[in-house]
């Protein structure tokens, strides 16, 4: 017993991990209540891409010397609010004119950030995340901004749920649905801001979705789904934070993986929507 | 901000609940509707007829305020449609995520948060308010089901029990009908009546000319205009049938000038997909 205890305490001893446990603990559990409107909503193509837009929003803080979570922050509710703008217009498909900006302002990012002789190191600290180098001023950021976040999704809690199950309702009852629309969206950048620390550009997307998705699998109710995706979310970011330290893998890659093999589990083997006893059921 | 939340609603209950003035729809050079006017008394009960792409849903979505006509004007118990909440729109079954993660209550509940209010959660009285619209529909003991749990008949009761949770007093319903078994149209027909003894008025696209017919008390004929509008009697007639349906109807006239009609064009893109 005292074996396990020491095992689990032992990185504990290191301040940075401390820090990088907190780091994901806050995204782990932000993200899936958040992550539930984004799978409910089909905009899982919508939350990479605008990872990837903010993308250069981070390097030219990093090249101005301002803090990352600040550029990252002002370009994604642009993005958010341009995108929205954008599904509004009828003459480009909304997912023609997400692809064309995600990769043109990915491209934008990395060319700026290639002029630098850091270069390799920040780009991958930026692509992947570098939850063990989180100082104690990102852990207040991230602290803050999943505060707001999820004081705004209880708040408008009845609001989005309409908005999300039925848009014809929302406008049949006169709610000011591109307000909402357009909150959603802030807030979806917002929390994929305060995830780029941890995961990186290109796994927050991961973070959103995959534990939502597993919870969408197990739960009928949707406060339920959100507190089951943020259970999920946190056991997969202690999970893999462990599996880094002892196996010596990169930390959001392995939090992203045992996210990846409970949706799996749950895939295969869930009560309810499970693909087993589906198989069952049909008479196999 | 607040104001966002509080628009009141004009609502003049003197006024007719449906006015329908001269609108037109039309999108990239195509006229989806032309030139419709109607309007509609208190408690009247209207089948919405016409063809595959006559522009039924269309006009469903000008009336509830989601698409705005190019021409003409909707007044709904005096005012347009942008000033009420008391103006329900049950989906085509097809349109509804069925794998939601909503009980039969919660949906139900999401008829009530407009009068709830912002930053306001639902009290016991909401959710009494909630079992009493169940009960209407016969759906009480089912509250806690997810919705992708129930049949089909069950599903539109559910959207029902919504618009009298909300207080609704113009229900539009999208092929309520369609795909369901007598029995189960026999339970919407209840909660219809229902509707219309407390003075609500219900609009119902349908493809079943024989149920138009026999169950409501007027029909609206459309096909990209208002063709008629008027008694079962009064509207399938054979001249204005066909001018509605053209060669997609067979007319077989049986008796006394009775007729038995076949809407012939039901497998287009308002099927039902599953």
């Amino acid at each position: 017993m005292s074996d396990v205890l020491t095992w689990l305490a032992e990185p504990l001893h290191y301040a940075f991990m401390v820090r990088g446990l907190l780091a994901a603990l806050i995204v782990g559990i932000v993200c899936p209540v958040l992550g539930a409107y984004v799978v409910l909503r089909g905009m899982a193509f919508f939350g990479d891409a605008l990872a990837h837009i903010i993308l250069p929003g981070v390097v030219i803080a990093f090249l101005l010397g301002w803090p990352l979570g600040i550029g990252a922050l002002i370009t994604g509710v642009l993005a958010a609010l341009g995108i929205g703008a954008l599904s509004q217009h009828k003459e480009i498909k909304e997912d023609t004119a997400m692809g064309v900006i995600f990769a043109g302002a990915f491209a934008l990012g990395i060319a700026l950030l290639s002029t630098q002789r850091s270069y390799a190191v920040d780009l991958s600290h930026i692509l992947f995340g570098n939850l063990l180098g989180v100082s104690a001023g990102d852990l207040w950021l991230m602290g803050g901004l999943a505060v707001v976040v999820v004081a705004l999704v209880f708040a408008f809690y009845k609001e989005f749920l309409v908005l999300s199950f039925d848009p014809v309702l929302a406008v049949t009852l006169r709610l000011p649905v591109s307000f909402l629309r357009n909150l959603l969206l802030v807030l979806i950048a917002v929390v994929i801001v305060a995830s780029l620390q941890a995961v990186g550009v290109t796994l927050v997307l991961a973070m959103l979705v995959t534990p939502a998705a597993s919870a969408h699998l197990l739960t009928r109710r949707l406060p339920g789904m959100m507190m089951l995706g943020a259970t999920l979310g946190a056991v997969g970011a202690v999970v893999g934070l462990y599996l880094s330290y002892y196996g010596n893998v990169a930390s959001g890659p392995a939090i992203v993986l045992t996210e990846t093999l409970l949706f799996v589990l749950v895939l295969l083997f869930g009560p309810r929507r499970g693909l087993l006893w589906r198989r069952r059921a049909a008479g196999l | 901000m607040a104001e966002l939340f509080t628009r009141p609603a004009a609502h003049d209950p003197s006024a007719p609940p449906l006015q329908v003035d001269g609108i037109s729809l039309s999108y990239d050079g195509v006229t989806a509707l032309r030139d419709i006017s109607f309007n509609l008394p208190a408690g009247a009960r209207v089948a919405v007829v016409g063809p595959n792409g006559a522009g039924k849903s269309t006009l469903f979505k000008i009336l509830v305020g989601v698409l705005k006509p190019t021409r003409g004007e909707v007044r709904i118990y005096g005012a347009s449609p942008g000033g009420h909440v008391c103006i329900a729109y049950v989906p085509q079954r097809s349109q509804v995520d069925w794998a939601f993660p909503v009980s039969v209550a919660d949906v139900v509940m999401m008829g009530r948060i407009r009068t709830l209010g912002l930053f306001r959660w639902p009290t016991l009285g909401d959710w009494r308010r909630v079992d009493e619209a169940l009960h209407r529909v016969g759906m009480l003991e089912l509250r806690q089901r997810q919705i992708g749990e129930l049949s089909g008949g069950q599903q539109q009761r559910v959207f029902l029990a919504q618009a009298l949770a909300q207080g609704a007093e113009l229900v539009l319903l999208d092929e309520p009908l369609s795909g369901l078994d007598v029995p189960s149209q026999e339970a919407i027909f209840s909660i219809l009546d229902d509707l219309r003894t407390s003075g609500v008025t219900t609009l119902v696209a349908t493809h079943d000319l024989n149920l138009a017919a026999e169950r409501f008390d007027q029909i609206l004929l459309l096909n990209r205009r208002l063709v008629a509008l008027g008694p079962p009697a009064s509207v399938f007639t054979r001249p204005l049938l066909l001018e509605a349906y053209g060669g997609h109807m067979h007319l077989v006239p049986e008796g006394e000038g009775v007729m038995v009609l076949t809407d012939s064009c039901c497998d287009g893109e308002e099927a039902d997909h599953e």
